[in-house]
């Protein structure tokens, strides 16, 4: 398989799944901001941007919940904002448009069309992002029924667990920082952030049938840290990552792949030797930290092996 | 023609249907339909007008749905769009056909030799045949391809050469296109469709498939694999090179790779070392013996040619001078489909192969010659002018379809640089019925056969047949308004 192709699938599906998961946070701050007062209201979109993964910038104390919601959902030079993923999702998709099928194709030309017909008058619109959901999970559901499981598929299954893994990191680490100081707030009111975080990652349910609608912080950070068969959970991911990587590696037949396999490897064992005790009283900053880090190098050595690798490297290979 | 005569024997579809003094492939001077149109003529009498407008739907459609577009360039909305195709198809006969083919092998043969000459020897110029100035004058001419061997003399392996019907019956060419032809996917996707809508039809006329081509693409492809190169040449690698998909003609690139099974790569995929060229692939670099490119040579190589090509290969060239990997076509064979040169390829074709042309040119005058340029100035309404190096239907001037102001424009560009102009005298080109609002009315037409020079030369039955859509237009390119139709030759 070209390496451009290889790039693009990789990227189509990473654009996807973050335009998902922001709309997801989006709509659960959305119903969160009816039931807590407005005072704090700007404090909390900032959180969420940051959550998100956007860059701070100086002014930040001037953003607004609206502009920032605006600027999340609508405007395309923010690289975070759905508008700008599912424009890149696809402009990526296009560039392989041979290589998918027709009717992946057509479902994210859907969407696309959706996204650019959509107004920034309609901020609150509650549809709108549930669309980018639908929209997405039809996307994943045709790519897994059309598309051969071969190597370009597991390519998008990288890049989707890749994102996913990095996205509940920096989520859960942006929630702790703010909400785990013990006495703090109405408790309520901080009750309703745990859920919103669970939600936020689909898992309020699975949450509450593995440990009753009795929400703790420290169970809620090892359901999503380490459950094992929970899809959102970050342990999930780590394995079905590497999975993906594994197979990529015995489908390209490339010598080179033991390294990219080992440092997939090492996050997943990371995650599996882990329990939650070591890792609050280690910090789960620093914990979530580590594992954003092995996420980049992750990342730096499947672009060195498969994609960007020098030719003398390729060569000798 | 007896145009009355012939409304009272048509059927009512054809009550539009008026003849002129242009050849109609259909119908005959006597107004009698020719023989080998009469199953498809039975065919329009039973069949009503909605039913045919209903299968035009079910054709437009599939069309859209398999994203056959094109891209009109130099307008800024809505450039992109379903290319037109035409419900009724273009027949031709088997004795047609084969002088035809017999023409067109001829004509490749000479031209291949010619361009092998003039990068090498130059015999024809020293012999005064062609003038030399011509050759180097032609902006298309490669210096950079003196004395380059070319595996096989191969220079041009896929031709597209545009022919057109005469009054007389005759068909002559009108250009000829050597550099990199497009339109192939069309004549493939038509014919798909076509034996979809009229399985009977075909049956009936027992019509010569084409369904081969990418297969005899293929083999032309490989019989140029360098020699030398690991793998031989029973698995060579070979790759379509595109601009990328903002170029206009990106799903027939897309198509042909896909129909050959091989890579559809664009000039960042490839790389150079060592005189080289290998496609980055996840499993790390593989070498590339044959390159079928879609790309200009202006833009092939930034390091040879135009330096500020972002889609080329640097050093592409290099490696294709040293003999390890082939190009189709190879570089610099616009010269040989210069508009000015084309006036002489049938002294071309006398001095090569001894041989008197199969098929004619259309009269053709050089207005770097002051006599024929005097000659046509003078009656600028009555000829077709256009610029030699250009293709597509750009840069034209269509004489009787022309105000006195655009005659003035292109008066001025051709005193300001005469060699880069030709006219021709405005030929009223052959009709063929096309099913167009409701009923059938005639369109000028013309044929473009896919010719491909390998180990031997293949031309595969009928090609593209091209349609003025508009009502008395003789401008066939799709980027003017422009469509296409299926064409059968017969058994």
């Amino acid at each position: 398989m070209l390496s451009r192709v290889a790039d693009s699938l990789y990227w189509m599906s990473r654009y996807l799944e973050r335009a998902e998961h922001t709309a997801r946070v989006i709509n659960i701050q959305l119903n969160l901001m009816l039931e807590r007062g407005s005072q704090s209201e700007d404090l909390d979109w900032a959180r969420v941007g940051r959550s998100l993964g956007m860059e701070s910038s100086e002014d930040e104390d001037d953003w607004s919940a609206e502009s920032l919601a605006q600027s999340l959902l609508y405007d395309a030079s923010n690289r975070s904002s759905i508008v700008a993923s599912i424009v890149n999702a696809r402009e990526n998709a296009r560039q392989v448009r041979e290589q998918i099928s027709s009717e992946m194709w057509e479902q994210l030309n859907r969407l696309f069309h959706a996204v650019r017909r959509s107004s920034p008058e309609a901020w609150d619109s509650r549809e709108f992002l549930q669309s980018i959901k639908e929209g997405a999970h039809l996307f994943q559901g045709i790519t897994d029924s059309t598309m051969t499981h071969g190597e370009g598929w597991q390519f998008i299954q990288g890049g989707r667990y890749l994102e996913r893994a990095v996205a509940v990191s920096t989520l859960l680490d942006g929630h702790f920082h703010e909400f785990h100081q013990p006495a703090q707030a109405g408790a309520e009111r901080v009750y309703l952030e745990w859920i919103g975080l669970l939600r936020s990652c689909t898992a309020f349910e699975a949450y509450c049938k593995a440990y009753t609608a009795d929400v703790k912080p420290g169970r809620i950070a090892e359901f999503l840290v380490l459950h094992p068969t929970f899809p959102h959970s970050i342990r999930f991911s780590a394995e079905a990552l590497e999975t993906a990587i594994k197979e990529i590696g015995r489908e390209a037949g490339s010598r080179r792949a033991a390294r990219v396999e080992r440092i997939a490897g090492r996050l997943r064992a990371t995650l599996r030797f882990s329990q939650i005790d070591e890792i609050m009283s280690g910090g789960l900053h620093a914990y979530l930290q580590e594992l954003l880090r092995q996420c980049g190098q992750v990342h730096g050595a499947l672009y060195q092996t498969y994609i960007s690798y020098p030719i003398e490297a390729a060569l000798e290979a | 023609m007896a145009g009355t005569a012939t409304k009272h024997t048509l059927p009512a579809l054809f009550h539009e249907y008026e003849l002129d003094d242009a050849f109609d492939e259909m119908v005959d001077s006597g107004g009698a339909v020719r023989p080998h149109y009469r199953h498809i003529y039975e065919a329009l009498r039973e069949l009503t007008g909605d039913e045919l407008r209903r299968r035009q739907q079910i054709a437009d459609l599939s069309f859209l749905h398999q994203g056959i577009t094109f891209t009109v360039y130099g307008r800024d909305e809505g450039t992109e769009r379903i290319f037109p195709n035409d419900l009724l198809p273009r027949v031709l006969t088997r004795e047609e056909w084969t002088r035809i083919e017999i023409g067109l092998t001829q004509r490749i043969t000479a031209l291949n030799l010619f361009l092998k000459d003039i990068y090498h020897e130059g015999r024809i110029l020293n012999d005064g045949v062609v003038p030399r100035e011509i050759i180097y004058s032609c902006k298309h001419f490669r210096r950079q391809m003196r004395g380059l061997h070319v595996r096989k003399d191969a220079y041009v392996t896929v031709a597209g050469t545009d022919l057109i019907r005469m009054p007389s019956g005759e068909f002559v060419v009108l250009e000829d296109n050597l550099r990199v032809p497009s339109g192939v996917s069309y004549m493939l996707v038509s014919r798909e469709v076509m034996k979809r809508l009229f399985p009977d039809l075909f049956r009936k006329c027992g019509v010569q498939p084409i369904e081969h081509y990418s297969q005899a693409l293929l083999s032309t492809l490989r019989a140029l694999t360098p020699q030398g190169s690991p793998r031989g040449t029973s698995e060579p690698t070979i790759v379509l090179l595109t601009p990328g998909v903002f170029n206009s003609a990106y799903f027939e690139h897309a198509f042909l790779a896909r129909q050959m099974g091989i890579e559809l790569v664009e000039g960042r995929d490839l790389v150079v070392h060592d005189n080289f060229v290998y496609m980055r692939t996840t499993a790390g670099l593989r070498r590339v013996d044959v390159i079928y490119r879609r790309i200009d040579d202006d833009f092939i190589d930034p390091m040879a040619f135009r330096a500020d090509s972002s889609l080329g290969v640097p050093g592409l060239f290099n490696a294709y001078r040293a003999g390890n990997v082939s190009m189709a076509n190879a570089l610099g064979t616009g010269v040989a489909d210069d508009k000015a040169v084309y006036a002489y390829v049938p002294s071309i074709i006398k001095y090569y192969l001894k041989e008197d042309p199969i098929l004619d040119n259309v009269q053709t005058f050089l207005m770097s010659d002051p006599v024929q340029r005097r000659h046509v100035l003078a009656r600028l309404q009555d000829y077709v002018v256009k610029a030699v190096g250009e293709s597509g239907g750009y840069g034209m001037l269509i004489g009787p379809h022309s105000t006195a102001e655009q005659r003035d424009e292109f008066r001025r560009r051709i005193e300001a640089d005469p060699r880069n102009y030709i006219a021709q005298p405005t030929i009223r080109f052959s009709r063929a019925p096309c099913f167009l609002d409701g009923n059938v009315q005639p369109r000028h037409v013309d044929l473009r056969p896919y010719i491909l020079f390998g180990d031997k030369v293949t031309v595969v039955p009928g090609g593209l047949t091209r349609v003025a859509l508009r009502k008395g237009s003789l401008v066939v390119n799709s980027s003017q308004g422009g469509g296409s139709k299926d064409t059968w030759v017969l058994d």
